[in-house]
């Protein structure tokens, strides 16, 4: 199945300035196997939203719809076709 | 005419300068796209002198960037410069310190992190691997965090030695390695823990910084969280020099490139307040190995002075006569171009600076 990652300024550098990375994944994936997949494909891109425990950075937030996977099964919140997933920094990681 | 680059790592933000007097600077932003810069290099080992920096981005996190351009252009591998491997229940917060290797092995690159761990790249700073003998040692559990986080700061290669190392963390003190890394023991006799019910502790101190001579390596000179030290013996064993310091607080502690028995450190009142005595900037050198200690503030603000200079942020370049460079966490940047006889404004208003490395580039 297909889902679409959309990708905040900072992050576009790394899919050569697209606002949005399609993805092809298996059904019934998963929020961690999406990830995988921005690995296989970017790794650059993969590692400023998580780093190499797998743990998404701590002020950086991810979207499924319009929920955060914080209130939902995180890693492993369940994907379905179409859906749009949405990778935003949090307000709380800005510069001191 | 001699070509001086500067490169400045602040909380916010990467600059560069050039000058060709050590006293008149230009100065830019370099853009690599990511907050702060904790830890610059100028590697002058190959022909073409090779920048590398530990950036991290509040959001994005932690990684090293290396310019071969002086800065004008950045480039970062697809696979993570510095990351812990997987099994080691570990990841990079950031990069404390780059350190090129010996003269003789140009290719070498070592790097300080935070959690405490050793890096070594050997493609001139562009991938790293974990040495594990360090990682592995039995101490690593009890190592404490100091006020900046467990970090490994100072990465000091035997320059005559390829089997010999020393690093220092805080907390943890000083290791040394005489096996190529492959097992590490403490070498911190002599150095006080002021925070410890044991004031001499086999481990646990809270070493700021350390600085070795290149052509007397078994000379090193060490700035404490209290006290200025100096082995004789490769660390063997340490002996308080501070004494006539008008404070023995500090961070950097800067060798002269040329001149073993010359020492330069940014004293503060400590440890509860950390701002420079009588409220001068001023930095002290020693020519006697610590001896006798002279106040250099030709040209620093000498009335209502209060920031401090983070371990990282004064360094000498490798001219001659020496030139001494140093940054406050209140963005002001300093320079000497007489061996910190005298001082020159680089800059006023930078962000808090975190790193400082000069050279001749031409």
């Amino acid at each position: 199945m297909r889902v679409v990652v959309w990708l905040p300024g900072p992050l576009r550098e790394y899919v050569g300035g697209a606002k949005q990375l399609p993805l092809d994944v298996t059904d019934g994936a998963v929020i961690r196997d999406v990830l995988d997949a921005v690995g296989r494909s970017h790794p650059l891109l993969e590692r400023r939203i998580r780093d190499e425990l797998g743990h998404i950075r701590e002020h950086v937030n991810v979207f499924v719809g319009t929920d955060n996977i914080k209130d939902l099964d995180r890693l492993e919140t369940r994907l379905h076709s179409g859906v749009e997933i949405t990778i935003l920094p949090a307000v709380s990681g800005g510069a001191r | 005419m001699t070509e001086y680059f500067l490169a400045i790592g602040t909380r916010k933000g990467l600059f560069l300068g050039h000058s060709t007097d050590r006293v008149s600077w230009e100065l830019e932003r370099a853009d690599l796209g990511m907050n702060s810069a904790s830890a610059v290099c100028i590697d002058t080992r190959r022909g073409r002198p090779r920048v590398l920096v530990g950036a991290t981005s509040g959001h994005w996190g932690p990684s090293v960037l290396y310019s071969d351009d002086l800065g004008k252009t950045w480039q970062e591998p697809d696979r993570a410069p510095v990351s812990f491997p997987e099994g080691s229940d570990a990841a990079l917060t950031r990069v404390w310190q780059l350190q090129p290797g010996r003269p003789a092995e140009p290719e070498v690159v070592w790097a300080g992190t935070e959690p405490s761990a050793l890096f070594r790249s050997e493609d001139g700073g562009v991938t790293y691997e974990l040495v594990r003998g360090l990682w592995e040692h039995p101490h690593r559990p009890t190592w404490q965090p100091g006020g900046g986080g467990q970090c490994l700061h100072t990465v000091l290669p035997h320059p005559r030695d390829a089997s010999r190392m020393t690093v220092a963390m805080s907390t943890g003190g000083v290791y040394e390695t005489i096996d190529g890394g492959q097992s590490w023991a403490p070498s911190n006799g002599g150095i006080v823990a002021l925070h410890n019910p044991d004031p001499y502790p086999e481990y646990g101190q809270c070493v700021h910084k350390i600085s070795r001579h290149p052509d007397e390596p078994d000379r090193m000179f060490l700035q404490n969280h209290g006290g200025v030290f100096r082995s004789d013996d490769g660390g063997g064993s340490w002996s308080p020099i501070g004494g006539d310091l008008p404070a023995d607080f500090g961070f950097p502690i800067v060798a002269h490139p040329r001149r073993p028995s010359s020492v330069f450190v940014f004293p503060l009142l400590g440890d509860f307040d950390r701002t420079p005595p009588e409220s001068r900037c001023r930095v002290f050198r020693t020519d006697n190995a610590g001896e006798t200690w002279q106040p250099l503030e030709k040209g620093l603000p000498q009335d209502g002075f209060q920031a401090a200079v983070m371990r990282d942020a004064m360094s000498a370049d490798d001219g001659d006569p020496t030139g001494l460079y140093l940054g406050t966490r209140s963005g002001a940047v300093f320079a000497s171009g007489d061996e910190g006889d005298s001082w020159h404004a680089v800059a006023l208003y930078l962000p808090d600076v975190l790193s400082i490395r000069a050279a001749v580039v031409g």
